[in-house]
């Protein structure tokens, strides 16, 4: 320690000390409500003037996820991808939201202390759709991203309860996805499409949207009267046998369905509305986040963590083991069928295919990376695996060389996970924000 | 089905079995002394093959330009033993690459590397050798014998005969050297046998190593009997050797090769009377109702599986 402040001019240690303790107290100051202001103008600006700057600095058009792609196939094109990235998303969003802070802080202490949470949860979850809605509109691509990440989330929050908070291996999630992803697309499908197999619409094709969510539900609740097919040999054994019970499990879901010709077979099932647009997904997200936020907090939840540590210490203290992971897993099912029926019609084509190996190795590196028993983490993961994906594209084959290689020496630095065992106070993110005390 | 046809399909039921046996011991090993899967197995066994096919293309050559002449069997015996033994150093570098730096995470942290690292190495085959199928020389001629009405190959003999020799002499490691005393004093308690002296990096490696070697003479049996090879072949066989190595029950080598040529029969009978895209429906539906009956697999001990999360 000495050695190193040894070597640096003291003057200009404490100057650049300062100039960081500066920046630092600055952003401090800025609520999640005013990063929320800064990034919503981000967006319009990019509305706005994005494609004429785009075109200025010498890129052929608005960058497609913040100039990430670009960098990595037109090497020349770093430097105009960079300011781009910095004109357009990174100076206003600081700009704006340091601007905006006294004025957020006002609105957010306004919102906490007049009204209930879920009044100030739902302005701040209104924001992030709005900045979403435009930095999404702009292209069909970036649309697609959005959902996917959202599915994506559901579905590693949905396998983090199984396999974080309840101590469980489970392979089953995308068995409980396909299940989920047939019966919805089948619903509205024979209900409200004209197909060659399931003949003319029972319904009228204008309730469809407001009936689609109905048939999440049902892809769901079936997803979940198939997960008692693990849930019951689970009450005898743990761990390791069940993993292979539900690895079993999804082999036969795979085979069944590629033994069913009237819904496709191995070709697959098509013809689904694609009703399953960024609103929505964006609201099932935030329903299933809510929801399974709510369970890990709630006395099954916490009774799941109970059996995940020692199951026969629990159930002398009075938990009803067998009832708890029925509970978890039917609960952790219907989560994982809902995103199969939001990727359905996302999609507008399934086959079985997509459901097999490979997605749950998919799944259990955003389970894991992100980090166990973490609603955060399993967000965070999902994020992460789902950009990374997405950014290394241009690689082709390599990035199956690039992710995995990234993914073991992320996992060898931080065996749990990048978030885990922990959890963020909704109250404390979304309140008003003090300037830091002089000295600190 | 006639008694003939019933032969038949059980001399493939033994050849297709063998595989997933040989594959499945390696499971089990690891399994049953560090209680950790090994989900890169699969694709030791993809790497087996390559490498046997190889080594036999190459001692082919060296044969066939007349450097050194070797009768056909002489090459194959050579292949086994060059390419069980590369094959160990391969299952070596995953334990230390990919299971040693975790070996004081959570279990399921060594389960994602190992997925991990078998994705890298399919697609590193991929990348390297390209996407065309690889076709194993044929190193002994295929001889037919009837036996009455049932036809037997020279190959299926072998096979099956190997297996189950490999399988023997590895029970027998395993029961009498003093490497396999460790192996199984590890098996039973990896928190205090390091303790008492026994290195649990070397045997760990040679767990790792054993088991790779099995998977790469099971890589060179399937490329006699079935010569096409390509990067993913291990993805389908190697799971479902994974779920026969847990059906035979925790660390027990016999039951490991005991569940995987019962898989094997299960599905060429199935195959056989059903129509056979049910065949995955109905060996699985097997598996489960047999978990449920029996939990803890064929010969495994019940016991509480602390999963140290």
């Amino acid at each position: 320690m000495e050695v190193r402040g040894s070597t640096v001019q003291p003057a200009e240690a404490i100057a650049r000390n300062t100039l960081l303790v500066k920046v630092r107290s600055q952003l401090a100051q800025i609520p999640l409500l005013g990063w929320l202001f800064g990034t919503l103008t981000a967006m319009a600006i990019e509305q706005v003037a994005g494609r004429l700057l785009a075109r200025a600095l010498g890129l052929s058009g608005v960058p497609g996820l913040f100039g990430l792609r670009i960098m990595l196939t037109k090497p020349a094109l770093i430097p105009s991808a960079v300011a781009y990235v910095l004109l357009v998303y990174a100076l206003p969003t600081l700009i704006v939201a340091r601007l905006s802070a006294p004025l957020a802080n006002r609105l957010a202490k306004l919102l906490l202390d007049r009204f209930p949470l879920w009044v100030s949860l739902v302005v701040h979850l209104g924001l992030l759709y709005a900045t979403l809605h435009l930095w999404g509109g702009t292209s069909a691509y970036r649309m697609l991203f959005l959902s996917f990440i959202f599915i994506s989330i559901i579905l590693t929050l949905s396998l983090n309860l199984v396999n974080g908070y309840m101590g469980e291996f489970s392979c089953s999630h995308p068995g409980f996805m396909a299940m989920g992803a047939y019966v919805a697309s089948i619903l509205t499908v024979l209900f409200f499409v004209q197909d060659d197999v399931f003949g003319a619409p029972l319904l009228p094709p204008a309730l469809g949207p407001f009936l689609f969510p109905l048939a999440l539900i049902g892809g769901g609740l079936v997803a979940a009267v198939g997960a008692l097919l693990v849930a019951i040999p689970s009450f005898r054994t743990r761990g390791d046998y069940l993993a292979i019970i539900s690895l079993a499990f999804l082999f036969i879901v795979k085979s069944v369905i590629e033994n069913l010709e009237i819904i496709g077979g191995p070709r697959g099932l098509m013809n689904q509305p694609k009703w399953a647009n960024l609103p929505t997904v964006f609201a099932w997200t935030a329903i299933c986040v809510w929801t399974i936020y709510n369970f890990t907090r709630s006395t099954i939840g916490k009774a799941a963590c109970a059996v995940r540590d020692d199951e026969t210490a629990a159930g002398t203290m009075t938990i009803n083991t067998r009832r708890t992971k029925m509970v978890t897993f039917l609960f952790a099912a219907f989560w994982a069928g809902v995103a199969g029926g939001l990727f359905a019609h996302v999609m507008g084509y399934i086959n079985p295919g997509t459901f097999d190996v490979k997605k749950l190795s998919e799944v259990l590196a955003m389970v894991y990376l992100g980090g166990l028993n973490s609603v955060v983490g399993s967000i965070a993961g999902a994020f992460g695996i789902q950009l990374l994906m997405e950014v290394l594209r241009p690689l082709e084959l390599f990035k199956w060389i690039v992710i995995p290689v990234l993914l073991i020496v992320l996992m060898i630095l931080r065996p749990t996970g990048l978030i885990a065992f922990t959890e963020v106070n909704v109250e404390d993110l979304l309140k008003p924000r003090q300037k830091l005390e002089k000295g600190r | 089905m006639t008694l003939a046809t019933f032969f038949q399909h059980l001399l493939n039921a033994l050849q297709w079995g063998s595989f997933y046996a040989l594959i499945a011991l390696g499971y089990s090993m690891v399994y049953g002394v560090l209680m950790l899967f090994n989900f890169t197995h699969g694709d030791i066994f993809m790497v087996g093959a390559y490498i046997g096919f190889f080594v036999s293309s190459g001692l082919v050559a060296l044969s066939s330009l007349g450097i050194i002449a070797l009768p056909g069997w002489l090459i194959l015996a050579l292949t086994i033993i060059i390419a069980m033994f590369l094959t160990s150093f391969v299952g070596m570098l995953v334990e230390r690459v990919g299971y040693r730096p975790l070996r004081g995470a959570p279990r399921a942290s060594a389960a994602i590397t190992g997925l991990m690292i078998g994705i890298v190495l399919e697609t590193g085959n991929l990348k390297l050798l390209g996407a065309q199928r690889r076709h194993f020389p044929i190193l002994i001629e295929t001889q037919s014998y009837q036996l009455g009405p049932v036809t037997v190959t020279n190959t299926k003999i072998m096979i099956v005969f190997l297996s189950l020799l490999l399988t023997l002499a590895l029970h027998q490691f395993v029961r009498r050297t003093k490497w396999g005393m460790a192996m199984r004093a590890m098996a039973y308690d990896f928190v205090v046998v390091p303790l008492m002296g026994v290195p649990l990096n070397t045997i760990a490696a040679l767990t790792f190593g054993l088991g790779s070697a099995l998977a790469a003479a099971a890589g060179i049996f399937f490329g006699i009997a079935y010569p096409i090879l390509e990067p993913y072949m291990g993805l389908l066989v190697g799971w479902k050797a994974f779920v026969a190595a847990i059906l035979g029950g925790r660390g027990s080598i016999l039951g490991a090769a005991l569940a995987g040529f019962l898989l094997g029969f299960i599905e060429i009978f199935v195959a056989a009377v059903f129509p056979s895209t049910l065949r995955d429906v109905i060996a699985y539906s097997i598996i489960l109702i047999i978990l449920t009956f029996r939990p803890h697999g064929f010969f495994g001990e019940p016991y509480s599986a602390q999963l140290r999360l």
